[in-house]
């Protein structure tokens, strides 16, 4: 049971950020939820490569070889902290010309479309 | 050969960045040359494709051996993706070239533009379901940096909407990957396509979870109802060329093709789980259809019958049967064409009106004589009149309802057709052919630049002709042998990993 409790966790903090964009009314509370929504399945994803008392995949010299972590998911979650950055970026910076434009960050003020 | 299909637009999109800023022509003649490129590129690869065993060509990344190393592949599939999206792309920058003057900083549009590209040849040549993502990442960040390309208070809302929608598809997506990695420990089409035949039945329930998550990813990005919301808003607000490429192809590259390949090709999809693509295509058609019908705005209504369009693709191909497939994939060429060919139109009805309200339009018949026929064709064309491509696609969609006794969902495609055309009768009507609303605002009209005009002659051209791919003699040439591809499910795993 206890094996399964980081990724209670990561269901938790998963949920946490969908709350977030669901729920909240202000932009930059919004970005921050899908920030944590990232930072779940990044987590998520280094877990899954995860093996309980295993070492760092590097194999010195000299050394015998030892169970390691799966390396493979690290690389991927690099190149996905990286996407979520840019879209971060690009997300902040739209908020910031909304804000411009409207003069507030409250989305139920920002509804110029309809239809 | 193949790795050319994202070097040459990435590769065009950082020296026009690079020096589009000094030298302003410059990036009209690259963009175009690129694209012209990549066009005969993937008409070269068609023919190549018929000499080689299997219809498969691979290209090794960095020459590591799969399942360690990315692999690209390309079969028929994808060689009609790729004819598909480069055309578009082509027609939509020499539509640009023109049509862009209206905007400040075009080069920082062509290169977005290309970046868009990149992503999007990228999903349709990778056999690697990271990769795949990145890729689809790259044409999905370019696609909202582009919504919002005008910087006006709508666009930038719309530009949210779909950042945030997109962002959570994306989460989705990758999730679903993760659970992919975790279970199969490879990332390799060809090889979770293996494993997973060898696994006996009652393990793959993961898979079941997977398959779901990523009906809802790529249903967000293909913009399927009930997961519709972002589109009608973020298609209108691009500029015309852009909303053509959006609807056009990047729905359907990021949407339809991903799910597609991974759901019949990977995953090897059950029966019963293709009736949730079914239901989704036929709620999609219904609802894109009845909210097109109210519209006044004309790149509005035009979003709302993508909707609806994609419907047909999806209803199609969910089908399963060999000529669903083959009405789907057909539809998605044909889809393709003619609704970037009407965005296109309401791109030059705005160039020369600054309106787009169907209701302050109308007498355009005399002073713009070639967006009015493009429009003309467009519209029959989407409406399913004969001889036009939309008829052959709308026709074997529903004959392949009719074969697997599934009348209910034929007598619906056939009365969503019925309803898009009462739509199009109204644009072509108010938009077109009627006098003029207000006289003072008319007389200085007249007909769009030469570039605007050549982009959609050639694509109204294109919607006439596309339907001899149905004839049986052509038909064995190109369309069957996509349908193949889909057909033979997961044996692709095989078929690559002895083509290597």
């Amino acid at each position: 049971m206890a094996g399964y409790i980081p990724y209670i966790l990561c269901l938790i903090l998963f949920l946490v950020g969908l709350y977030a964009i669901l729920v909240k009314k202000n932009l930059i509370k919004i970005i921050i939820g899908l920030g944590i929504i990232d930072y779940s399945l990044n987590l998520f994803f280094v877990l899954v490569g995860y093996k309980k008392g295993s070492g760092f995949p590097i194999l010195t010299k000299g050394e015998t070889v030892h169970p390691m972590v799966d390396p493979l998911p690290q690389a991927l979650v690099l190149t996905a902290i990286v996407i979520g950055l840019a879209v971060t970026m690009l997300m902040i910076a739209i908020a910031i010309r909304l804000y411009e434009k409207y003069g507030t960050f409250d989305i139920t003020q920002i509804r110029k479309l309809k239809g | 050969m193949i790795p050319l299909f994202t070097v040459i637009p990435l590769g065009t999109a950082f020296i026009v960045a690079l020096i589009g800023r000094f030298v302003k022509w410059l990036s009209d003649i690259f963009a175009t040359l690129a694209n012209l490129v990549l066009v005969v590129l993937s008409f070269f690869l068609l023919v190549k494709l018929q000499s080689t065993p299997n219809n498969v060509i691979t290209y090794k990344v960095g020459g590591w051996i799969p399942p360690f190393g990315i692999l690209l592949v390309v079969d028929y599939l994808s060689v009609m993706m790729l004819l598909t999206v480069n055309i578009v792309a082509l027609c939509s920058t020499v539509f640009s070239i023109s049509y862009m003057e209206r905007y400040t900083d075009k080069w920082k549009y062509y290169s977005l533009f290309m970046l868009m590209l990149a992503g999007m040849n990228g999903v349709i040549i990778t056999g690697d379901i990271f990769n795949m993502y990145v890729f689809l990442e790259i044409a999905a960040i370019a696609s909202y940096a582009l919504v919002s390309f005008g910087c006006e208070s709508e666009e930038l809302e719309a530009s949210f909407k779909y950042l945030v929608l997109g962002s959570v598809a994306s989460s989705l997506i990758l999730l679903s990957i993760a659970l992919v990695y975790s279970y199969i420990s490879s990332l390799n089409f060809a090889d979770i396509a293996k494993v997973l035949e060898n696994l006996p039945k009652e393990r793959t329930y993961i898979i079941k979870f997977v398959i779901m998550l990523m009906i809802v990813g790529f249903g967000l990005k293909a913009a399927l109802v009930p997961f519709h919301s972002w589109l009608p808003d973020a298609h209108p607000s691009a500029p015309a060329p852009i909303s053509a490429m959006l609807s056009g192809v990047l729905i359907k590259t990021l949407g339809i093709y991903a799910l597609v390949r991974l759901l019949f090709n990977v995953f090897g999809i059950q029966q019963n789980m293709l009736k949730i693509l079914v239901l989704l295509g036929i709620l999609s058609m219904i609802v894109g259809v009845i909210l097109a019908l109210y519209q006044w705005d004309y790149k509005r209504l035009l979003a709302y019958h993508s909707i609806s369009q994609v419907g047909y693709i999806i209803l199609g191909i969910g089908l399963g049967t060999p000529l669903g497939i083959l009405g789907g994939i057909f539809h998605l060429i044909n889809h393709s064409l003619f609704k970037s060919l009407l965005f296109l139109t309401s791109g030059a009805t705005e160039y020369t009106l600054s309106t787009r309200d169907l209701r302050l339009m109308g007498g355009l018949k005399q002073k713009m004589p070639y967006t009015t026929f493009c429009a003309l064709v467009g519209s029959m064309s989407i409406s399913g009149i004969p001889p036009f491509n939309g008829f052959w696609s709308k026709f074997i969609i529903i004959l392949a309802c009719i074969q697997i006794n599934n009348i209910f969902a034929a007598i619906i495609a056939a009365v969503v057709s019925l309803l898009t055309l009462s739509s199009f009768t109204k644009v072509m009507k108010y938009g077109f052919y009627t006098e003029p609303q207000n006289n003072t605002a008319q007389i200085q009209i007249k007909e769009v630049p030469v570039y605007m005009v050549i982009s959609m002659l050639i694509l109204s051209v294109l919607c006439i002709i596309a339907g001899i791919l149905v004839l049986p003699q052509i038909r064995t040439l190109f369309l069957d042998k996509v349908v193949f591809v889909l057909q033979k499910g997961t044996e692709y795993g095989n078929i690559v990993f002895s083509n290597l």
